[in-house]
């Protein structure tokens, strides 16, 4: 077994009277992707900043590839990378300004190549001799993050990456994400998306209100809670009262004609399922199948929808 | 490179980039000394040639309104994420801020060089000698050091990038109520005073007697303490502010 990249353990930090995190556990295994999921104000900025040396915690054991957050800073310091919520990149350069600048700051060798491949890489090209406060969101987010690639980390956070992008930009994001994973790296991930947990993560670690209320695989935490089902709704009671006759363990609704029966969703028992009604001609109107998706999971852990989710 | 050479010029491509902060920095210390000089200069009862008695004055202000562009330089880079990744890089926390002090120097420098410049083609004349010359230059830099170190801390105590540039303007201002225009003893009750024993009124008038070519020991004294003082300050506000702020 490999040494852990991330181990937290007991992680407390509050500014002033405020509470921002109490006692958090976590372990990210090497060359993984966990995702930090939760609400604005939910501590996932300042667990980063922690992580990365930014700011003391109050309490709790944190070691990060493999060195002791308080007593060695300077070694995890050498082993990761951030890119944050708010793009630290340098407005009054260029894009190739800014390689150059974590090229020297890194002494990084071969920099001349290295720039250019980040630059083909991210698609910044065309702009890298521009100014980066002409810079688009997307593009801001890129340089960011091939600024940070130029001191070749082994674990990398990345807070909110996408907060903000549109879909398109989103979509690169990830595809980069995914790379890096296949290149090895680890990567910390926070995230107030859950479509983007889903998508990118090995494990999930939900943050609420400064405290973890779940933790494990996007499938685990989607078993969590009740199974999936299939809504089916019909023309007439008729069919409604055959059906609910023929699939006990349903549970129906005559306002509205519909039966709401357990089940994954698979195509094979969808099809079993259909199969059955129409052997036994009940005319159904139309089927929806409902997997339990992640904002069930955080209405379900949390007792509240997600804040974001919703807004959006 | 050290990472304070890499910083250096860093903030120089920043400068050279910012129309405005050429202009305050360089532009209007000439604009101000053609103003006081050639536009108004003839008003002035100083008892002697007005370009020798403002020139050490001006020399002063090309400092102070070099300082604007300083503090806001450093909130950007604290307001902005910037900071965060330098920081996780384990970039020299010195090397962020002396990357400022140096650049303000420089562009200092480089405004009282065109200062002095423009002195010279309205008449200015010196009889002060080579080391004269050398304590100019030694108390300007001296100057630039104390005064941009006390710049790079109200940068980093402000909490916003208007807060910075507003947080100098009484740097600006205070060569105004010195010995810088006009002769202290020439102004009314209570400016006079302050006038007399604020920390410009010496170094203006050790600037004077430099450039007359006959200092005053006890000015150079005064002007000395002062800056000295100032960086002091200047120094430990500005460490101590950016440990604080994460």
């Amino acid at each position: 077994m490999t040494t852990p990249a991330i181990e937290v353990s007991g992680l407390r930090k509050a500014f002033g009277d405020k509470v921002v995190l109490e006692g958090i556990d976590l372990t990210v295994a090497a060359g993984t992707v966990f995702s930090l999921l939760g609400p604005n104000g939910a501590g996932k900025t300042t667990t980063v900043n922690v992580l990365t040396t930014l700011i003391r915690p109050d309490g709790g054991t944190v070691r990060v590839a493999g060195h002791d957050l308080a007593a060695e800073p300077k070694a995890v310091r050498a082993a990761i990378g951030v890119t944050g919520q708010f793009a630290a990149v340098d407005e009054l350069l260029t894009g190739q300004e800014n390689l150059q600048l974590m090229v020297e700051l890194n002494r990084a060798a071969h920099g001349k190549q290295l720039i250019a491949g980040l630059l083909e890489r991210f698609e910044l090209e065309e702009p890298a001799q521009k100014l980066v406060a002409t810079y688009s969101g997307g593009q801001r987010r890129k340089l960011d993050l091939a600024m940070t690639l130029v001191g070749n980390p082994r674990i990398i956070f990345l807070d909110e990456p996408t907060t903000g992008l549109d879909p398109r930009s989103r979509r690169t994001m990830w595809t980069i994400i995914r790379e890096l994973l296949a290149e090895g790296v680890t990567i910390f991930l926070t995230t107030q998306y859950l479509e983007e947990a889903d998508q990118l993560a090995d494990r999930i670690a939900v943050l609420d209100q400064g405290r973890l209320v779940a933790q494990g695989t996007p499938d685990e935490l989607k078993r969590q809670i009740p199974g999936g089902h299939v809504r089916l709704r019909f023309t007439g009671p008729g069919d409604l009262e055959a059906a609910a006759r023929l699939l006990t363990g349903g549970v129906r609704d005559d306002e509205t004609l519909t039966l709401r029966v357990p089940g994954d969703g698979g195509t094979e028992s969808l099809r079993i399922l259909l199969n059955q009604l129409h052997d036994n001609a009940i005319h159904t109107e139309d089927v929806t199948v409902h997997t339990p998706d992640l904002d069930d999971v955080f209405l379900a852990l949390t007792g509240r929808p997600n804040v974001e989710e919703v807004a959006k | 490179m050290t990472d304070s050479v890499i910083m250096l010029r860093r903030n120089a491509k920043h400068v050279a980039r910012n129309p405005t902060t050429v202009f305050n920095a360089v532009i209007f210390p000439v604009v101000i000394m053609l103003m006081f000089v050639y536009v108004l200069g003839d008003a002035f009862d100083v008892g002697e040639n007005y370009v020798d008695y403002a020139t050490p004055g001006i020399m002063l202000l090309a400092i102070c309104y070099g300082l604007s562009g300083t503090s806001t330089a450093v909130s950007s880079d604290m307001t902005k994420g910037i900071i965060n990744r330098f920081k996780v890089m384990d970039v020299s926390r010195g090397a962020v801020l002396t990357g400022h002090v140096t650049t303000t120097i420089a562009t200092n420098l480089i405004a009282v060089a065109a200062v002095v410049g423009t002195a010279f083609a309205l008449g200015f004349r010196s009889s002060g000698g080579f080391l004269d010359w050398l304590g100019v230059l030694g108390l300007v830099l001296l100057t630039s050091f104390a005064t941009a170190w006390l710049t790079v801390a109200l940068g980093l105590a402000a909490k916003t990038v208007e807060a910075a540039g507003i947080a100098t303007v009484p740097l600006i201002m205070l060569p105004f109520f010195s010995s810088a225009i006009v002769p202290a003893d020439k102004m009314g009750p209570g400016i006079k005073q302050f006038a007399e024993y604020q920390p410009f009124t010496p170094i203006i008038e050790t600037l004077r007697g430099l450039l007359d070519g006959t200092p005053q020991t006890g000015d150079a004294i005064a002007a000395v303490a002062w800056c000295a003082g100032i960086a002091l300050v200047g120094y430990l506000w500005a460490t101590a502010t950016f440990k604080k702020r994460a």
